[in-house]
């Protein structure tokens, strides 16, 4: 019938006298074609093109579309760059997930049973995601700098003046192969607070009777947070990790104003940057760039999946 | 996807993070005495530990501040953390010439990317969740897969296909700039379109039946009903989606030239070298900020339910 699109499942198309309109789901499609077109293109197109473009031998300017099977992914895998950059991320990533995750959810216990003043606070730790990773990037790399040494400058000078010299540290610059890990500061100083809104979020979603029928039963604080909200916060904590996971992978814009050049904290998805603008070599860009994709693709979509069953319950 | 429009909650009324409930716990009469010093310690802790993160939340933050007003001839790198013994706006006005011209430049892209993304977002939304059609439940899960794709996977190809169309840096006649909003139009689709079908998903298909009855189409209804009833999520859409052009790096250094640099990649030129005075480069992050934290500080609660948006979380 027409006009009954709204709770119709489609239907083939009647061809009756009266049928004057376009029925409702093929003006649904009309609706959201210019859409559907653009993402069609330029991001599945895209990702197929640049899969492509990781089987050719395309270096310089010109492009080339020649097939060289997976030689450009043997290549990476011996490319010792590429080696130091993936170790990088892992740590980059391990460091800043449990740091953000620790972080967040700590923010989101100290807020949850409401603090005067909680929009202060809640306001305090979530400004720097309005903030791009560049301004704090330039804020941060600064507060990293170690100055003319003797502590003289950024965060090591004010360890001194506390008096807690024993945490000072080169940070990004350190000779170590953990220097990465220092780039977790200013990114958990960045992100933390979207951790706390998701566990905030999630913790005030727990039925308060829960927990005061635990505590009528005698469970004191840490049993009531261990057996009671721990379970409840799962899904929760799923979702911030895998989104984190993700966050860290992409990781470009902190880096690269931090120190770019600095290799101790260069990651895949700088290498490929580099690489393909600067040096040309589309065809091994394009190979880090597929790796990325599936190393995020491995994490999302499952993510996706489980979003969209336990929405349709 | 058969049932979609949940409980029939109305999604204004639903707050992103609710209120905490308080109700005075009953406890047990014995452990009257000793529960409550043990949750007076506890308060006393909570707030201590609360102020500290505020600290090192604000910390960067006191950093650039005083730096940026010092007096240029007060700014060192020993003295980071010093009060300025002047207040002075030099440091402004040095940098603010040097990022002039890329403020307009990212002005003149964030508004209408954000504007059009979020009307194009809107339609999508609106029909995955009030309309049905065939194919959604496969064309949903791959719009969102969008939101996380990482954009190195797709940028050879863009540079490619936006040099080729005449459209990349200094073969444009904006520069760059026109094709760098239309690049931001397209990839915020994806959040867009999730932010809308969710609010849409929320509203009651009872708001829609009326003009269902009246024999309004698919079309009609959009623009009479859903438009003007998605203000809310119009405002979530556009902070965020304005907030994610105007922070953007990438796309921005990839596609413009130097007259046409978006914000950040003209303050990463200007700030990010070593020989840069610092105080500039306080003064100019500041700078470079203003529009998204303002927007932040005067509207942050549509911005929090965009963040929560793109976890795939609103509820």
């Amino acid at each position: 019938m027409e006009g009954d699109w709204l709770h119709q499942p489609p239907e083939p198309v009647r061809r009756s006298a009266r049928m004057r309109r376009v029925p409702g789901w093929l003006a649904g499609l009309g609706l959201m074609s210019p859409s559907l077109i653009l993402v069609g293109v330029f991001i599945y197109g895209f990702i197929g093109w640049n899969v492509r473009v990781s089987f050719t031998s395309w270096q310089g300017l010109r492009p080339v579309y020649d097939f060289v099977w997976l030689d450009n992914y043997t290549a990476l895998w011996n490319d010792a760059r590429w080696r130091t950059d993936a170790r990088n991320i892992l740590v980059f990533t391990t460091v800043f997930v449990v740091g953000a995750l620790a972080l967040g959810f700590l923010m989101a216990l100290l807020l949850e049973k409401g603090a005067r003043g909680e929009a202060f606070y809640r306001g305090v730790f979530l400004f720097p995601m309005a903030i791009s990773f560049i301004a704090t990037a330039i804020v941060w790399r600064w507060l990293l700098d170690n100055g003319s040494g003797a502590d003289t400058a950024g965060l090591n000078k004010l360890f001194a003046d506390l008096g807690l010299g024993f945490l000072r540290s080169d940070w990004h610059k350190s000779d170590s192969s953990w220097a990465i890990a220092a780039v977790a500061l200013p990114a958990g100083w960045a992100l933390s607070g979207y951790v706390m809104a998701l566990f905030l979020a999630g913790m005030r979603a727990i039925p308060n009777t829960f927990r005061e029928s635990a505590r009528i039963d005698g469970a004191s604080e840490w049993q009531v947070l261990w057996y009671v909200m721990r379970p409840a916060l799962r899904p929760v904590t799923f979702s911030a990790v895998l989104i984190l996971i993700h966050i860290s992978l992409k990781t470009f814009d902190l880096i690269y104003a931090l120190d770019q050049g600095n290799l101790k904290i260069d990651t895949p998805s700088l290498y490929m940057w580099f690489t393909t603008f600067d040096g040309g070599f589309y065809d091994r860009g394009a190979t880090i760039a597929t790796v990325l994709l599936i190393g995020v693709a491995l994490i999302i979509g499952p993510y996706i999946r489980y979003w969209l069953r336990t929405e349709r319950r | 996807m058969t049932v979609r429009g949940t409980a029939g909650i109305p999604a204004p009324a639903r707050t992103a993070i609710p209120r905490p409930v308080h109700q005075p716990a009953p406890t047990p009469p014995g452990a009257a005495l000793k529960s409550r010093r043990t949750s007076s310690w506890l308060t006393a802790l909570r707030y201590v530990g609360l102020w500290l993160l505020v600290a090192f939340f604000l910390m960067p933050v006191y950093v650039l501040l005083v730096t940026a007003f010092k007096d240029p001839g007060d700014v060192t790198v020993t003295g980071i953390f010093a009060l300025p013994s002047s207040f002075s706006l030099d440091n402004f006005t040095d940098v603010w010439p040097k990022l002039s011209n890329s403020f307009r430049n990212s002005l003149s892209l964030s508004i209408p990317a954000s504007l059009l993304s979020s009307l194009l977002g809107c339609a999508n939304g609106f029909v995955l969740a009030k309309v049905r059609f065939r194919y959604a439940n496969v064309v949903f899960p791959l719009i969102l897969f969008g939101i996380f794709v990482p954009y190195q996977a797709i940028v050879i190809p863009l540079a490619q296909t936006m040099t080729d169309l005449g459209l990349r840096g200094g073969a444009d006649r904006t520069g760059g700039l026109a094709g760098l909003t239309l690049i931001h139009i397209i990839y915020g689709l994806p959040i867009t379109t999730l932010i809308f079908r969710n609010y849409f998903v929320g509203l009651p298909d009872s708001l829609m039946e009326s003009a269902r009855l009246d024999g309004a189409g698919v079309l009609q209804t959009f623009l009479d009903v859903a438009v003007p009833l998605a203000r809310p999520a119009f405002a979530v859409s556009i902070i965020w989606q304005f907030t994610a052009s105007w922070n953007d790096f990438m796309f921005g250094a990839m596609m413009t030239t130097r007259e046409s640099w978006p914000i950040t990649v003209a303050l990463n030129n200007v700030a990010g070298g070593q020989s840069i005075p610092f105080g500039q480069a306080m003064a100019g992050a500041l700078l470079a900020s203003l529009p998204t934290l303002a927007i932040y500080l005067l509207l942050g609660r549509f911005f929090l339910r965009g963040v929560l948006a793109g976890t795939l979380r609103d509820n």
